[in-house]
């Protein structure tokens, strides 16, 4: 096929959205230090990207493209402030009262060309888009948006809503940090625990939005999962000392190692223990556990998400599932459960005990939990339980489990499964 | 997605002494950036085909050459497995990893992209 002349100019702009996918974040959080307003700064560097689209195709991409539009958005802004500051002295002359704040010199946007400090900046963009005065949503848009160079259309399609929905969550989260006075810095010490922990938080939301979603036509879903991992490990870039950055990466590096073993022929789920382990993804494995190791290194072997990390660690660990040292794993859920107390993880913590201690001891975990309201509608209760009745010899209470748990689950195959091992349980109870 | 970005140089052309502290420091900056935005996966440099081995299968039958294989005109030096959003993101990074090398060097760099497993996560 001849190219014609828009190819060209196809070709050439996809390529110039790569490179400012690469360099939106830094750009932002650049100008974001020099105009304090993160609005102000994504307009700016939306500008330099049109005035990319206009120059690159004709020039070629220049060979500091970075730099290129860093320039470009510093002029666009110096222009702006000189406009405003007419507008200013103008009101002056009019004798109205025009108390301001000296605008940004351009000796500021020159510093912020030399690149120098701009991985502090980008900490407080991630820090601010991230902040507590936002609504979880309005956090995770901001962030993939910002932080993740994201279109919102892209945004929109990840999590199955409107881009207008996307751009209108966007535009009021901009106005929200702006109308709490929000300050562009890496947050005090006094509040660092719960400022960071709402960065792993976004994160690891994005990454389980794209997690448990199923493949196939949702072939954004994947991408998200890329996207989250990029952010974590940007963010572990940023912050090579705090360990449970690592410990959020190698929990999400060692999830996806499974992407290709999670899903049967059929689209149908494969449990953990039921994965061909040949299908797991070696390099990411040996990544999950690198960081993993990082975390530990660092002292921090008591966050939620590098206990996480150290479960699925030795599962990734295990050559085969009957390799797997399930009182290890057992012991690691005793310490979430400390940190991280819920009923879901008591009742990991009961299969666990069961699989290393025996189904009696199991048992009497999962009884514990008998009168626990959260779990009331959850199938896996009455499933683990059954499990473990089952391995005890008590076929007919088994039974019973299998069935009520058939009942609870909305998902057919699971429900088909279910009924299957009540019915293994024999008609009356009898194995 | 993925892409495999294979590094090929004409073991002939490569400067004497091989790489430059400098590209070393340059080359090392770049990889540093790549790791910190998420984007490299892995990478390493290969020793020289002299040290190298190729088998080759045909009719059942294979054969052994032991290197320099001076024959071919570009053998691939080292890779970078990446992670990128597009393939023109990974032409770009590519892009800059060339260009640390200045005008001292002949390379090229083939981008190919992983192809992912259905049901692969990333």
């Amino acid at each position: 096929m001849p190219v014609t002349a828009e190819d060209t100019t196809d070709e050439a702009h996809r390529a110039i959205e790569a490179v400012f996918r690469i360099e939106s974040a830094r750009l932002i959080a650049g100008l974001t230090r020099v105009v304090r307003d993160v609005g102000l700064a994504e307009e700016l560097s939306q500008d330099a990207l049109v005035a990319a689209l206009e120059r690159w195709p004709e020039t070629g991409v220049p060979d500091n493209p970075g730099a290129w539009l860093m320039a470009t958005a510093r002029n666009r802004a110096i222009d702006l402030l000189r406009r405003q500051e007419r507008l200013a002295r103008k009101v002056e002359t009019l004798g109205r009262d025009a108390e301001r704040e000296p605008g940004p010199s351009e000796a500021a946007f020159d510093r912020v060309l030399d690149r120098a400090g701009i991985e502090d900046d980008l900490l407080r963009l991630v820090f601010l888009a991230c902040h507590p005065v936002l609504s979880t949503q309005a956090r995770v848009a901001l962030t993939l948006r910002l932080v993740g160079g994201l279109r919102t259309d892209e945004i929109a399609r990840a999590f199955l809503t409107s881009e207008a929905t996307v751009q209108q969550r966007i535009v009021r989260a901009k106005k929200r940090l702006a109308e709490a006075g929000v300050p562009f810095e890496v947050p005090a010490r006094a509040e660092w625990g719960e400022r960071l922990s709402s960065v792993l938080e976004v994160i690891y939301l994005v990454f389980n939005e794209g997690y448990a979603a199923t493949a196939g036509d949702d072939w954004m879903r994947p991408a998200l999962c890329e996207d989250a991992l990029r952010l974590g490990r940007m963010t572990a870039g940023l912050l090579p000392e705090e360990p449970e950055v690592h410990g959020l990466v190698a929990l999400m590096e060692i999830q996806t190692s499974r992407s290709a073993a999670r899903t049967g022929p059929k689209g149908e789920p494969v449990l953990l223990l039921e994965q061909n382990r040949s299908r797991w993804d070696r390099l990411l494995i040996r990544r999950g556990l690198a960081a993993l190791a990082r975390a530990e290194e660092l002292g921090g072997t008591v966050g939620p998400y590098a206990l996480q990390a150290a479960i699925a660690a030795c599962h990734a660990r295990a050559r085969t599932a009957q390799e797997t040292d399930w009182p290890r794993i057992a012991v690691l859920y005793g310490a979430l459960a400390q940190v991280a107390p819920s009923p879901v993880v008591e009742l990991n913590r009961a299969v666990a005990v069961g699989m290393a201690f025996g189904a009696e001891q199991g048992l009497a975990v999962v009884d514990g939990l008998a009168a626990e309201p959260a779990l009331a509608g959850y199938h896996l209760l009455p499933s683990v339980r059954g499990d473990l009745l089952a391995r005890l010899g008590r076929a007919a209470e088994a039974r019973e489990e299998f069935l009520r748990a058939a009942a609870l689950t909305r998902n057919t195959r699971e429900q088909a499964l279910l009924e299957e091992r009540a019915a293994e349980q024999g008609e009356d109870g009898r194995a | 997605m993925r892409f495999m970005m294979l590094l090929k140089i004409d073991e002939n052309t490569v400067p004497a002494g091989g790489p430059s502290p400098e590209l070393m420091a340059e080359m090392g900056k770049l990889l540093d950036e790549m790791t910190k935005a998420g984007v490299l996966l892995d990478t390493a440099g290969l020793t020289p085909t002299a040290q190298g081995t190729r088998l080759h299968l045909s009719g059942g039958r294979i054969t052994a050459t032991d290197g320099p294989f001076t024959e071919a005109k570009e053998v691939i030096g080292g890779y970078a497995l990446i992670q990128a959003a597009s393939k023109e993101e990974a032409v770009e990074w590519a892009t800059r990893f060339l260009r640390t090398h200045g005008d001292e060097w002949t390379l090229t760099s083939e981008i190919r992209q992983v192809e992912e497993p259905p049901g692969a996560g990333a």
